[in-house]
């Protein structure tokens, strides 16, 4: 079965270690292809993952787009009604109904604001977190091939960055997408009366958010797993 | 780095442990390395030519406890083992589930720290590395080989095996070409592309034997490596262990309760409750062998 000669061959330098210069190292540029090789051989359970940072962040943005877009209306409306008519309106019994109406509805948005973020927040842990958690005896097994800590933590660091970011990205796209079209339907020409400014800056800040939870969500478990004694990681049952 | 002067010729080096000789006078500096407190050199001892002869024992374990916090339990699994391994025999430990084996292989491994007592490989204390230094002894020395194979699952043969030898800061070339060669070596020579997942137990296993050689080491530690595997793919692996152990002098260690691994072994551990319970030696096993018949015997396991 062994071949002798091979074997001879391949051993002969097995004393050879005092010509070894280096540590143990890895490059980010090999860091990144295993994070990359990790990301496409498991593309569903990748999917999955970012699934959460998708749902989060989109349900974030389309609350964000909603607000921009109602703003817009209302701003519109304002000024396209004549200054009299204002006037009158403000004159009349029911203004003062209507300003209370103004407050419940700024209420109601900021409350959906936070209620988004929150999701967001619980489902990008939770599929990070889980992306971690069921790797343990991988980076049990690395570590026994010598690896560092950190090159487990810089694994998951570009995983988690990339898939984040990617995610956040569709996330965004998809929310902003959705409530645009219910706005187009609900009032005609509503783009034209949007604060776009306001709108890419809330986009921003989606992506910023579902990046950085990402990485939040990941990394403090990956450096958890990456401490443990590879016999812990290695025994560890999922 | 730590400035060391050479006591011969007074020339000073600045080193990172990696140099051990004077390049003036080619004095052996690792007593002064040692003075200074470089533990780098001290890892360079285990690599050194001349000391691969130096030490008769590879592996050493002077009082080995081991104790698991189970709640609020606290349950020993070694209770002072103390164990010599020979460079280049090949050793079982052998022994009941339960009975410490696998917590032994751990802490000969470096891959968990034992409660109490220490473990020597080439007579350096494990417990006074750094993580620096275990993980370059992990990656260069000590080639591990699991019960349930641990390959990456989403890599091909080929980079399970190369993944030691990225770590080792090997070129890529290199690295194919090694990577290639190792699993030629364990009969894998078509299997190079395939994952883990198109490959039968015993070709995993084999995967992981190539894995494990992949920087050259010089002990292989293999916790139950045929634990999982039927009766004829397991004695292939145990021949291939075999094999390995005669032509390259590898240190062979392997955790288990199969008795096939028996024929081979130069030496028998035998652990129970944590402690050793007595060691065989290859001119008695003979005997014992004899007397349970040749390869077809039935695996006996002790007191599952």
């Amino acid at each position: 079965m062994i071949k002798s000669e091979l074997a001879r061959k391949m051993y002969k330098s097995e004393t050879d270690w005092g010509e070894v210069q280096r540590q143990v190292t890895l490059s980010w540029g090999q860091a990144g292809s295993i994070a990359y090789r990790n990301v496409t051989m498991r593309l569903g359970r990748a999917l999955i993952t970012a699934a959460g940072v998708v749902l989060g962040i989109a349900f974030l943005t389309s609350v964000w787009t909603a607000n921009v877009a109602q703003e817009g209306i209302m701003e519109y409306e304002a000024t396209s009604a004549t200054a009299v008519a204002a006037e009158e309106a403000a004159l009349a019994p029911g203004a003062e109904e209507a300003e209370a109406e103004e407050r419940a509805r700024a209420a109601r948005q900021a409350w959906l604001v936070i209620m988004s973020l929150l999701v967001s927040a619980v489902g990008i842990t939770n599929s990070m977190l889980m992306s971690v958690t069921e790797r343990f005896r991988e980076i049990g097994t690395m570590k026994c091939l010598g690896a560092l800590d950190e090159f487990i933590v810089r694994l998951f660091l570009i995983e988690s960055a990339v898939l984040g970011l990617l995610g956040s990205l569709l996330g965004a796209l998809v929310g902003h997408g959705i409530m645009m079209l219910v706005y187009m339907i609900r009032q005609a020409g509503v783009a034209a009366m949007m604060d776009w400014g306001q709108m890419l800056i809330y986009l921003a800040i989606a992506l910023a958010i579902g990046t950085v939870l990402s990485l939040v969500a990941a990394v403090p478990p990956a450096v958890r797993a990456a401490r443990m004694p590879p016999a812990a990681a290695l025994a560890t049952e999922i | 780095m730590a400035r060391i002067e050479c006591p011969e010729c007074g020339h000073t080096e600045e080193t990172t442990g990696l140099v051990t000789v004077c390049p003036e006078c080619s004095t052996d500096l690792r007593n002064v390395m040692e003075e200074v407190g470089h533990r780098r050199g001290r890892m360079r001892e285990i690599a050194h030519d001349d000391s691969m002869t130096t030490h008769e024992f590879i592996v050493r374990t002077k009082d080995l406890h081991k104790i698991y916090i189970m709640g609020e339990v606290e349950v020993p699994a070694l209770r002072g083992v103390e164990i010599n391994i020979r460079r280049g025999e090949y050793l079982s430990i052998m022994g009941p589930s339960g009975s410490g084996k696998s917590t032994l292989f751990n802490m000969v491994g470096g891959l968990d720290k034992p409660t109490k007592g220490t473990c020597f490989i080439e007579e350096v204390d494990m417990a006074q590395l750094d993580a620096f230094e275990l993980a370059w002894l992990r990656c260069r020395k000590i080639g591990y080989i699991f019960q349930t194979f641990n390959l990456i699952p989403v890599m091909t043969a080929l980079e399970n095996v190369t993944l030691p030898m990225i770590f080792a800061g090997m070129s890529s070339d290199e690295m194919m070409d090694r990577g290639a060669l190792l699993l030629d070596l364990v009969g894998l020579g078509d299997r190079l592309h395939h994952k883990p997942f198109e490959l039968s137990g015993g070709q995993q296993q084999r995967v992981a034997v190539a894995r494990a050689l992949a920087n050259n080491p010089a002990i292989v530690l293999a916790d139950e490596p045929t634990g999982n595997l039927d009766l004829q793919t397991g004695k292939e692996i145990i021949d291939l262990l075999k094999e390995l152990n005669e032509e390259s002098g590898v240190t062979i260690i392997s955790a288990t309760h199969d008795l096939k691994m028996i024929d081979v072994s130069d030496r028998v551990v035998h652990i129970r409750d944590g402690e050793v319970e007595r060691v065989e030696n290859r001119a008695d096993l003979d005997l014992d062998v004899g007397t349970l018949g040749s390869d077809e015997k039935p695996e006996l396991d002790e007191g599952e």
